[in-house]
């Protein structure tokens, strides 16, 4: 396949004046007359038994519908999931709870505040049970998280999870153990902690639901990065065919994952519109948005490098417990799973691992932006760093001696998936001169001359995304367990309407990554279009392709390809159109300006709505041509995409409060061609800040009875701009031939790439002090510790 | 966010605020709301009564009346931070103004407001402690004075009465400097304080003749330190006196573990900060 080069103008964002202005429509803002509002009952407790439930009181309040408990609601059966490993989810808590927070009754009333005094008025008698919350104490089934079930779900190892192709590789273990052996090597390890995140969207969840009585169908607005899965779950539960479930996730307010799940109180809120027949709301509050929706990452493990003492690395063993929460959601099991895809990062070397997925009584995890990538990079990149300072060699020699290299490509890693295209060396010597590394090293040196903490750190990444492939279906890439069996499909609507302005609707839709600019530019590049006579409509099943969603950094790669299709095969009809108007050969025909001239006849031309009157009017159109001038394209990749790229921070620690400043921050990222690069700059903004964020802020602390002790943001603190110094972004480009237009996707990288950067770093300023590790977040009290615990 | 149903009133005058709160024992005094509202959505708190004070002609203003500074209930952190009578005067206070909150707590909060709030962790506390203020209450039997260093009595409890209304703080002219430093929870200085200290020192003839000290974030209220005022006084104010004198940081404190420091740490940054804000209340 052939790229195009053409795209990359940086276009202001289309959807942002609404936005800015707060003129776009949440879900919060679509209004239904006559709705009621939901509220929920939540755990006081992360391990009980439910001994009773007392409603009276609240069921008798003015303006109460309805409270609902498990017993009204079982016959629903359990949230579906997509990985269904593990117990799932009831609706409402049934006999027990196993989360803090967990949902145990539903309330349904005239508005939210007096939902809020009923849920005040019930009362709801529980005893408790022992919680395990540690992983190691998890792992070791010392307490249950479910009484009488295992807290171990299953072990990505070795090679038998990808009949067909992981069993046939090589077993790395006996080589590693080997190297190990071999008297000229040596072998680092570190235990870290991959801690527990709350993703914090600016706009929480928020659903709307409305069952009409009269056509036997739903119309469910839900804030959503999913619809059509959600759609498909909803009409699997309720018994209805997908078609008679409308899903709306009009604008979405951040999503990172957490809104890539189905949720108890979709399911719910469809349920109560049905039985009292009146539209049902229920809009997330900040205070339980950390257990009403899914938490991420959550590993404790250890990282082992053995390798000769002139930076060969002969092996790489990572073995990590994972935490999935209490019960398995969308993918919870399958996070893990696509940290596994690029455990070995950009480096050619044997790669033994074994990732245990446990269940604690701590709400779900599943992805959170990076989802098991920026795990497995952390641990990689961080015990790259330890090695490199064990045999005393420069972090950036050490990385570029274990690259896999450019002539290699595609390359099938230790893990058995095939990348398709890299250029590591290049990547990590553009940044190291952009940013004056060595510059940069003189300059720590003399400061540390001088008594001060300064240090670097160095991370390199690869990801893995695009999602994708048809033959990952069987893997849990389909969306089958929603009664939507279909792969990762790309998917796009390309209408030239008979005024000759386009629609474009998408299979995907934006939670802030700018879909709507992006796809316009793919579109306009095409016919010639004016970027503000293009309409991109997203969210809504009822009018869009069978769309997958948006995530895994999937969205341009995939549906952008779709689109990409779907508008040639509408040029190549306007094309035919074009030069049966101008009596001219369809392959002389090109679009520019808003129209269709002759190749070298810049006079000779017909503008869009002259083609399009054309279109809409067949008898003006060739013998035999149909009218209409639309396409819709879908797209199936023949393997996922695999960006990389670089980090390099320069920080310094003040011993006396253990507090980080981070000096400066450098990033290369390489994401293959680029639509758009403000919106991939901006991408990797809100992506170094939330991998930042992990390394320096933000915690989920449970005690070790399960409650949860960050649940407000003034206990979970998360960056701000304010925070965060400039990043300065460059970027070299490595396209791919996945698809046509060389793309690989840039959602996650900045977050894969980041939070091992800056432990690397102040790692790297305490070096003196002869500290080898601080686990994140490194808030000032950590590394305070870290400093003091040095000194003795 | 749903707080349970309350009544609210915005009187004209103080004496018709006061009045509200002395017949309404569920009544609560809001003014830029900054510290209640979140207090009510999250059901934490649930006045039967509003008395929002914002109408009351007069509160807003900074004024200088000759030996002191006057600070009204409606004058916002952003105000304080910028006033220039606080910057010259009371520089520790237009510091710990300027460290409070975010841009919008600071546009919309009050310093009296987060006085009267009495946080723990707040920043304004400890430096209107450490300046000598004065807050002068306003209650059904007229208006009474309580020095800054006795009007912070446990986590989130004042000297006020609850018909009483923290109407001004008074900030008495004069010393040589004055500083507030902090280590904030997101590290550097932003959000609350994990430690912070606010430094007022007296010194004419190149020996410091009165310091006073004063600590947030650490234990259970702000508070003034007595013994490291004491240590500096006769002294030059030089680095060796300044750490010495830092030491007793926590003397008289009740240390608090949070999420952000244990003891431990909490003391040795009350220590760290009191040394800073000290250098830099003796700085020119």
């Amino acid at each position: 396949m052939s790229t195009t080069s053409v795209l990359g103008g940086v276009v202001r964002r289309k959807e942002d004046p609404a936005l800015i202005r707060g003129e776009g429509l949440y879900v919060d803002d679509i209004k239904l007359p006559g709705e009621l509002a939901a509220a929920f009952v939540r755990s006081p407790f992360a391990h009980a038994r439910i001994m009773s439930i007392d409603a009276s009181a609240a069921t008798a309040m003015d303006g109460v519908h309805a409270v609902y408990t498990a017993d009204d609601v079982r016959h629903l059966g359990p949230v579906l999931a997509q990985v269904a490993v593990g117990t799932l989810r009831p609706p409402l808590a049934d006999g027990a709870v196993h989360h803090i927070g967990e949902a145990v009754a539903m309330v349904v009333a005239d508005d939210r505040y007096i939902a809020q005094d009923a849920v005040d008025a019930i009362f709801v008698e529980y005893e408790p049970l022992p919680a395990v919350v540690d992983l190691k104490a998890a792992a070791a089934d010392e307490v249950q998280a479910h009484e009488g079930v295992s807290n171990v779900l299953l072990a990505w190892s070795g090679q038998d999870w990808w009949p067909g192709v992981t069993d046939e590789l090589p077993d790395a273990k006996p080589v590693i153990e080997e190297a190990k052996a071999r008297d000229d090597t040596v072998t680092v390890s570190l235990e870290m902690v991959n801690q527990r995140l709350i993703p914090t969207a600016i706009e929480p969840r928020a659903v709307l639901a409305n069952w009409h009585a009269g056509y036997g169908s739903f119309e469910l607005w839900s804030s959503t990065q999913i619809p059509h899965a959600l759609a498909g779950a909803i009409a699997k539960i309720f018994g209805l065919p997908s078609n008679k479930v409308r899903v709306v996730a009009p604008e979405v307010g951040g999503g990172f994952g957490l809104k890539l799940n189905i949720y108890p109180d979709e399911i719910l809120c469809c349920f109560a519109s049905q039985r009292l027949g009146k539209p049902v709301r229920w809009t997330e509050t900040r205070r339980e948005a950390p257990a009403s929706s899914i938490q991420g990452r959550g590993w404790v493990g250890t990282a082992t490098i053995v390798g000769t003492r002139d930076g060969e690395i002969l092996g790489y063993e990572l073995d990590a417990i994972c935490d999935m929460g209490a019960y398995s959601q969308n993918f919870t099991v399958a996070i893990p799973l696509l940290g596994l895809f690029v455990a070995p990062g950009q480096y050619n070397i044997p790669t033994a691992y074994t990732l245990t997925c446990v269940v604690t009584n701590t709400p779900t995890t599943d992805a959170y932006r990076g989802a098991g990538r920026p795990e497995a990079a952390y641990y990689l990149e961080r015990v790259v760093d330890r090695y490199a300072r064990e045999i005393g060699m420069d972090p950036a020699e050490v990385r570029k001696k274990n690259f896999w290299q450019p002539d290699q490509f595609p390359a099938t890693t230790a893990v058995g998936l095939t990348m398709d295209s890299g250029n590591y060396a290049a990547n990590l010597d553009a940044l190291l001169e952009k940013a004056d590394y060595e510059g940069m090293k003189a300059r720590r040196d003399a400061a540390r001359a001088d008594g001060r903490l300064v240090g670097i750190g160095l991370s390199t990444y690869v990801e893995v995304c695009g999602f994708g492939p048809s033959a990952l279906a069987g893997l849990g890439f389909s969306w089958s367990e929603y009664g939507q069996p279909a792969a990762f499909n790309g998917s796009g609507v390309v209408r030239v309407n008979p005024d000759g302005s386009c629609t474009v609707i998408i299979g995907t839709g934006p939670s802030g990554q700018g879909h709507e600019t992006t796809w316009a530019q793919i579109v306009s590049d095409q016919l010639g279009i004016e970027l503000d006579q293009i309409e991109v409509l997203h969210g809504d099943t009822a009018e869009s392709p069978f769309g997958v969603g948006t995530f895994g950094s999937r969205s341009l790669a995939v549906d952008g390809t779709a689109t990409f299709e779907a508008s040639a095969r509408v040029k190549d009809k306007a094309a035919a159109i074009a030069a049966h108007l101008l009596e001219a050969a369809p392959e002389d025909i090109r679009f520019a300006d808003g129209g269709a001239h002759v190749a070298g006849s810049p006079d000779k031309t017909v503008s869009w709505p002259e083609i399009a009157t054309s279109a809409y009017q067949p008898h003006t159109l060739p013998e035999g041509m149909e009218g209409g001038l639309e396409s819709t394209a879908v797209f199936s990749p023949g393997n996922a995409t695999w960006p990389f790229g670089s980090h390099l921070a320069l920080v310094e620690v003040d011993p006396d409060t253990g507090n980080v400043e981070i000096l400066e921050y450098w990033a290369m990222d390489d994401c293959g061609n680029v639509v758009n690069p403000m919106i991939v700059d901006g991408q990797i903004h809100g992506g170094i800040a939330q991998g930042i964020g992990q390394a320096m802020f933000e915690a989920a602390i449970y005690d070790d009875d399960g409650n949860l002790l960050s649940s407000s943001l003034m206990d979970y603190p998360i960056p701000t701009a304010a925070d965060l110094p400039s990043f300065r972004l460059d970027r070299t480009t490595t396209p791919t031939d996945v698809n046509p237009l060389g793309v690989k996707g840039i959602g996650e990288a900045g977050t894969i790439g980041s939070a091992q950067t800056i432990v690397n770093a102040v790692v790297d300023a305490l070096e003196p002090l002869g500290v080898e590790h601080v686990d994140m977040p490194l808030r000032p009290r950590n590394v305070w510790q870290a400093i003091n615990g040095a000194r003795g | 966010m749903y707080p349970r149903k309350f009544d609210y009133t915005a009187p004209q005058t103080i004496a018709d605020a006061v009045a509200v709160l002395a017949a309404d024992e569920g009544a609560k005094v809001m003014a830029g709301g900054m510290s209640l509202l979140p207090l009510m959505k999250m059901r934490l708190l649930s006045p039967a009564t509003i008395v929002d004070i914002g109408r009351i002609d007069g509160l807003d203003r900074i004024e200088d009346r000759g030996d002191h500074i006057a600070i009204g209930a409606l004058v916002r952190h952003a105000e304080t931070a910028a006033s220039d009578l606080v910057r010259v005067h009371a520089p520790a206070l237009a510091q710990a103004a300027s460290l409070t909150g975010d841009v919008q707590v600071r546009n919309k909060g009050t310093t009296c407001g987060s006085l009267a709030h009495a946080d723990i962790a707040a920043d304004q506390t400890a430096a209107v402690i450490a300046l000598g203020a004065t807050m002068v209450a306003n209650g059904p039997g007229g208006t009474r004075e309580i020095a800054a260093a006795d009007f912070f009595v446990d986590t989130l409890t004042s000297a006020l009465a609850p018909d009483e209304i923290l109407t001004e703080v008074r900030i008495p002219k004069g010393g040589s400097g004055s500083a507030y430093d902090k280590l904030g929870r997101r590290g550097g200085r932003s959000d609350y304080a994990v430690a912070g200290a606010a430094a007022w020192v007296d010194k004419p003839n190149g020996t410091i003749t009165a310091a006073r000290v004063a600590v947030t974030g650490i234990g259970t209220k702000p508070m003034l330190v007595d013994a490291v005022g004491a240590a500096l006084v006769g002294t030059d104010g030089s680095p060796e006196a300044i750490a010495a004198a830092a030491e007793h940081a926590t003397e008289g404190v009740t240390l608090l573990e949070d999420l952000y420091g244990s003891e431990e740490y909490k003391a040795h940054l009350a220590k760290v900060y009191a040394a800073r804000a000290l250098t830099a209340a003796l700085g020119d």
